[in-house]
């Protein structure tokens, strides 16, 4: 969050705010970015030190050559620096100049290599610690945040973004702070040859400097035009893909087939200017080459025939001119990568900027004192997602130690939010909710989840065996704990028929497993972390026979002296709760035991009519296959 | 490898012209480019010994010219050659589509989306890689090293092969560490996908993952992951870091050859400073193609294996089609259906559960009647009548069609004769009208614009599209408005309207309009299907107590059949299922 931006003194117009405000940011995000620098500055010095090197080194053979023509191949006056380490035997000189050539060469592996490698390292270090801050953050942030962000773009900021960044660090910032030493050493050795002659070859480069400028730009837009063809090749294949059904089903084939011709003339199109652009720049670009090349030529006979160069010089020269062009050319493509990096960075620490607001409170760490006993207390509980949507109506009741409450009530009735809300997943916007007497704000909000086994409605498996998905991360659950709760849910003689037992891999999130059995593993790994409280939120899809009895009587079990609160869709868990709460649009309606509520004729009644008789009579069911599925 | 590659040579001989332009402008380039350095050998020559300024500028003009010339081809073999493998990339892209058109559901269900995908994108850029990048930097190579062998090999033969050494060591490294980059990068990218799938399934499980306090554990795991992905990478980035340098080597020592042993023959004599400097020039010009020599090997492979997923996709069989279709099929349907001792097994359809979907189902259906079918899920209201439609044909048994076996008619006339809203709706990311106009024709033909209207009004859609600023030109999906689960519903049942079909069939499609508005579109439907047969599967007993017939099926068998009246007196399942939804109405209004 960028937040009130300096300068408002109050003149200037709307617009001028505006562009002012990009350039702070942007130097914001630069200031920010290189603090991920700071714990690697010794690698990343050292990596600059054998940049530079490098980019000496560069300069030396095309001068190595100019020595030897110089002064063995086509011997001349003029002396040169290393005229007097070289001995004047013409061959053995040659040799000499070819070893330190060949080991220029070697140092110059060495160097590269070296400054690749460590470069890297830190542009991956610093990719770890992004990650791992981004992946913490988002391991804090409220489940309102999740609900209005789809899943999607928060594994982009943690995945593409991050990788765009690396780019920036790795080849974006170094290669350009490369390219410019290889240029200003080039320049400085010309210079230091010959300076006439250097005149007459950087004449050249603001031609090449505008054939790459006029290139890049009939290029981006041939480029965007790629892009977007691309683009809706891959949109209108996968939606055709997706509903091929349909469109066979209304002959629509022949059209669709000509509609993609169409994209993909555009796509094809599009790369016949991108083909064009390049057809015409890299012949462009040679040219201009051969045009250097021919200037130095002209210029440098002259000059050799009037006795002021020598040929060493003039073949040295025609080595580096080739030289020069490539690191011109590098820099604008740098360009693209830092302007990309700066929108990745801007969202990623957008990201990071988000503030969290359920959290332990400030001072109280440890276990809230007198928080032991197993009661749970709704005080005038109200909630709305939004404004004044309200979702849950002033809720009040308590739930006594070891006492099972069920609740029901039709779709909609607030029946979760009132889980969720007992797991601070969300704070209650007015009241208060206390656990052992606590209000539920003043807890760590781990320590407080860490008493509930919860089991959802959604039976949610990660991947992995079935162990880890009942022990989830909590190393101190032993493997007997584990074999002891799935006996308790009637899970344990599913898990021995499996080959695996319980190291059995769960596979693409229990696509192999029936919904039965997810929900048993589900209990088994609530029952596994021995919690003071039960919550569980029934499925309403329903299993067969066997596996619903199995289940049934897990639940029972599980309950059985705990404190829970169970949001209940199977008759048999109603009838064993001490206490039902009717939920109807939000509000408590009703609230008492089965018989008792019956008796009432009100809100339980009709909903027992509608979803729980059956359940009562399947078996004896009059279509004589299986009790039919509620319909919804 | 050859009989994939076969698959390309229809497409390469519609090209052959262009091709045999392409490589043309190729050779002349390769030859105008060996040229130069002799020229340049006769200046350094000229220049130690006596020249002239006439001299001097003809060697200038001559190198100036022989660069434009340079130029010149080699602007007309980039555009010929890359731009033919566009032309090819472009074939072979409409082939592919062509060929899914023709596919079965039965094919979908058994791919995923992506990989069909991958293929129509992915493996066709790499096969476009080999046919254009690759042809013409073979052939480059090929020729350019052939003119300066000759042109090299005329100075000094000795020298030519000891200089030529190192460039099969350049070509091995490039295409050796190519693969094994590659490679790492696949590691790479698989490794990517799996932080990927981790954190999405740490997002979607966040209720979990918060309710057992896990947040540090999933810490833990995710850093050891992104410990191994930086470590994948170094790996890569240590055969990067030593690729490059190494290339340089290799190159350089190219470089070293010239300087000493031509350096000392300079010395002896036996070649002039001029010939010295050529060597080097040539040696410039090369190091591009030694490179390309070791990557094209690369792309060749790639673009094999590619091709080979493509030809897959190319060469498979569509199995619903017209086969069994006689010429004497009737133009026209009347519209009766007959369901023969049909069988469907599970499985066959891409799902996983085995079993039969329905199982030696009889049913006669006259032509003009309306008939609701309903059931639990699962007991085979879907399968029944997507094979009306022939979107699967049964294993056993047969649906006829006004009298004849469905498989007797052409598919796109059995087809045209249906309307079919399915359960799921899938519009188009178009506007609404080509969504109505999908299955008849143009939607700016002016007289479709009126067909449209009428169908959206008899859909019940109409009012929700003149509300919309764009009315019926507005563009449904994510570029555009999101419709709501009823308003979509009601758009594909106008898009099945408007066809006028003979056999009307509602899958379960207005679920998600509320009861009143869907009575009002039912009726309006009534009238509209005088005389044509409905299918009419719904939930709903106020959807369904109208029909003229009202059929029950529980586990793929047919189990009640009668009117509203009939069954609500037999007492079986749709008996239960209009009382309990008579309870759920009085509670809606507690």
């Amino acid at each position: 969050m960028p937040g009130p931006k300096a300068g408002g003194g109050g003149s200037g117009s709307k617009h001028g705010d505006e562009e002012a405000l990009g350039k702070v940011y942007d130097w914001r995000l630069i200031r920010r970015l290189m603090t991920y620098l700071r714990p690697y500055r010794r690698l990343v010095v050292l990596s600059t030190l054998f940049l530079t090197l490098h980019s000496l080194i560069q300069v030396v053979g095309p001068y190595l050559i100019q020595v030897a023509v110089d002064r063995y191949l086509n011997p001349v006056a003029k002396t040169s620096l290393l005229d007097q380490f070289l001995s004047p035997e013409r061959f053995a000189g040659l040799t000499q100049i070819t070893l330190l050539y060949l080991a220029a060469l070697l140092l110059s592996f060495a160097l590269q290599y070296a400054q690749t490698y460590f470069m890297q390292y830190t542009g991956q270090k610093i990719m770890f610690d992004l990650r791992t801050q981004i992946f913490d953050h988002l391991q804090r942030l409220d489940l309102q945040y999740y609900d209005r962000t789809p899943v999607g773009r928060l594994v982009t900021r943690l995945t593409t973004d991050v990788d765009v960044l690396n780019e920036l660090f790795t080849a974006g910032v170094v290669a350009i702070f490369g390219d410019l030493m290889s240029l200003s050493f080039i320049a400085v050795a010309m210079v230091s040859l010959s300076p006439p002659l250097t005149l007459a070859t950087a004449s050249i480069a603001p031609l090449v400097v505008g054939v790459t400028f006029l290139f890049r730009l009939a290029a981006r837009d041939a480029n965007r035009r790629i892009r977007v063809a691309i683009a809706r090749i891959n949109a209108y294949l996968q939606e055709h893909v997706s509903g091929m059904a349909v469109v066979q089903l209304f002959n629509h084939e022949a059209k669709s087939q000509a509609h993609f011709e169409q994209i993909n003339a555009d796509h094809r199109d599009a790369y016949k200017d991108a083909i064009r652009a390049h057809a015409l720049f890299y012949p462009a670009i040679e040219w201009l080459g051969a045009m250097g090349l021919v200037v130095l030529l002209v210029y440098g006979g002259y000059r050799i025939l009037g006795g002021g160069l020598t040929l060493g010089i003039l073949v040295a020269f025609m080595q580096y001119s080739l030289r020069v062009f490539r690191p011109i050319q590098d820099l604008g493509e740098k360009y693209n990568i830092l302007q990309s990096a700066m929108a990745s960075a801007e969202r990623i620490f957008k990201l990071l900027d988000t503030p969290v607001v359920i959290r332990g409170p400030e001072r109280a760490v440890a276990p809230v004192e007198g928080s032991q006993e197993a009661r749970i207390e709704f005080q005038n509980v109200w909630f709305a997602y939004q404004g004044e949507d309200w979702v849950l109506k002033d809720v009040s009741f308590t739930v006594g130690p070891g006492e099972t409450i069920a609740v029901v009530g039709h779709t909609g009735a607030g029946k979760t939010t009132i889980l969720s809300l007992l797991l601070r997943f969300y704070d209650a916007t007015r009241g208060r909710i206390l656990v052992g007497g606590v209000d539920v704000r003043e807890y760590d909000p781990a320590e407080l989840r860490s008493r509930f086994g919860v089991v959802l409605q959604d039976p949610f498996l990660f991947s992995g065996t079935i162990a880890d998905n009942i022990r989830l991360g909590t190393s101190t659950i032993l493997d007997e704990h584990i074999e002891e709760a799935a006996e308790q849910v009637n899970l344990a003689e599913f898990v021995a028929s499996l080959p695996g037992g319980y190291d059995e891999p769960v596979r693409e999130r229990g696509s192999s497993l029936s919904t039965g059995q997810k929900q048993l593993i589900n209990f088994a790994r609530a029952l596994a972390h021995n919690p003071q409280f039960l919550i569980l939120d029934e499925a309403t899809s329903s299993v067969d026979t066997e596996t619903e009895f199995r289940v049934r009587e897990a639940l029972s079990r599980m309950i059985t002296g705990r404190t829970s609160i169970v949001v209940a869709h199977r008759l048999s868990t109603i009838q064993r709760a001490d206490r039902i709460l009717v939920m109807h649009k939000g509000q408590l309606r009703e609230s008492g035991a089965h018989q008792q509520l019956l008796v009432q004729r009100g809100l339980y009644w009709k909903l027992y009519q509608l979803q729980y008789k059956d359940q009562e009579i399947s078996g004896t069911s009059a279509a004589g296959t299986r009790p039919p599925t509620p319909v919804n | 490898m050859l009989r994939q590659l076969a698959t390309l040579w229809p497409y390469l001989v519609r090209y052959r012209w262009r091709l045999v332009l392409g490589l043309a402008a190729l050779v002349c380039k390769d030859l105008t480019a060996a040229l130069a350095p002799l020229v340049i050998r006769r200046v350094i020559d000229a220049l130690t010994a006596h020249l002239t300024i006439q001299q001097v500028w003809r060697f200038a003009f001559m190198l100036l010219g022989l660069a434009l010339l340079r130029g010149f081809f080699q602007f007309w073999m980039r555009w010929i050659l890359i731009g033919v493998s566009r032309e090819i990339e472009f074939d072979l892209r409409n082939d592919l589509f062509a060929g899914l058109t023709r596919l079965s559901p039965k094919f979908y269900g058994a791919h995923r989306t992506g990989d069909i995908m991958a293929r129509a994108t992915n493996d066709l850029n790499a096969v476009r890689m080999m046919l254009g990048p690759g042809i013409m930097y073979w052939a480059d190579t090929f020729f350019i090293f052939l003119a300066a062998i000759i042109a090299m090999g005329s100075i000094d033969g000795r020298l030519t092969f000891f200089v030529f050494l190192p460039v099969p060591a350049v070509s091995f490294t490039v295409g050796y560490f190519g693969r094994l980059i590659h490679d790492r990068f696949q590691r790479i990218q698989a490794m990517f996908s799996d932080i990927s799938s981790r954190v999405q399934e740490n997002l979607s499980g966040v209720r979990i993952v918060r309710a057992y306090a896990q947040e540090e554990a999933e810490r833990k795991q995710f850093r050891e992951l992104n410990d191994e992905y930086i470590h994948e990478n170094l790996r890569l980035a240590r055969l990067w870091g030593s690729f490059f340098p190494l290339l340089e080597v290799l190159i350089g020592l190219t470089f070293v050859i010239v300087l000493w042993l031509g350096g000392r023959q300079v010395l002896r004599g036996s070649i002039s400073l001029g010939s010295f400097v050529m060597f080097l020039s040539y040696m410039g010009l090369l190091v591009w193609p030694m490179i390309a020599l070791g990557w094209v090997v690369n792309l060749m492979q790639r673009g094999t294996a590619s091709l080979e997923r493509i030809n897959e996709l190319l060469h498979q069989e569509p199995d619903l089609n017209d086969r069994a279709a006689v010429p004497d099929a009737p133009r026209e349907i009347r519209g009766e259906i007959e369901f023969r001792d049909v069988t469907v097994q599970y499985g066959s359809n891409g799902n996983q559960s085995h079993g039969a979907a329905l199982a030696a189902v009889n049913l006669r259906i006259p032509a003009g009647q309306t008939v609701a079918i309903v059931g639990p899920t699962g007991s085979g209201k879907t399968t029944l009548v997507s094979l009306v439609a022939r979107l699967r044909d049964p294993e056993q048994g047969a649906v006829l069609i006004d009298g004849r076996d469905a498989r007797q008619f052409p598919l796109a006339r059995l087809r045209g004769a249906i309307g079919l809203v399915p359960q799921e709706t899938f519009l188009f990311s178009e506007t609404i009208a080509e969504n109505i106009a999908f299955g008849v024709g143009d939607a700016s033909r002016e007289v479709i614009r009126d067909a449209i209207r009428e169908a959206a009004d008899t859909a019940g859609i109409a009012p929700d599209i003149e509300e919309f600023p764009k009315q019926y030109d507005t563009l449904v999906g994510e570029r555009g408005i999101t419709l709501s689960g009823g308003q979509k519903q009601r758009t594909a049942l106008a898009r099945a309207v408007i066809r006028n079909p003979r056999i009307l069939i509602l899958d379960d499609a207005l679920s998600s309009v509320d009861t009143v508005t869907e009575e009002r579109i039912l009726n309006r439907l009534s009238s509209l299907m005088r005389g044509r047969t409905t299918l009419l599967i719904s939930h709903r007993v106020s959807t369904v107590r109208s029909a003229d017939r009202i059929v029950v099926l529980a586990g793929g068998r047919v189990v009640e059949d009668g009117t509203h009246d009939q069954l609500l007196a037999g007492g079986g399942y749709y008996a239960a299922l209009y009382r309990k939804q008579l309870l759920e109405e009085e509670l809606e209004e507690a």
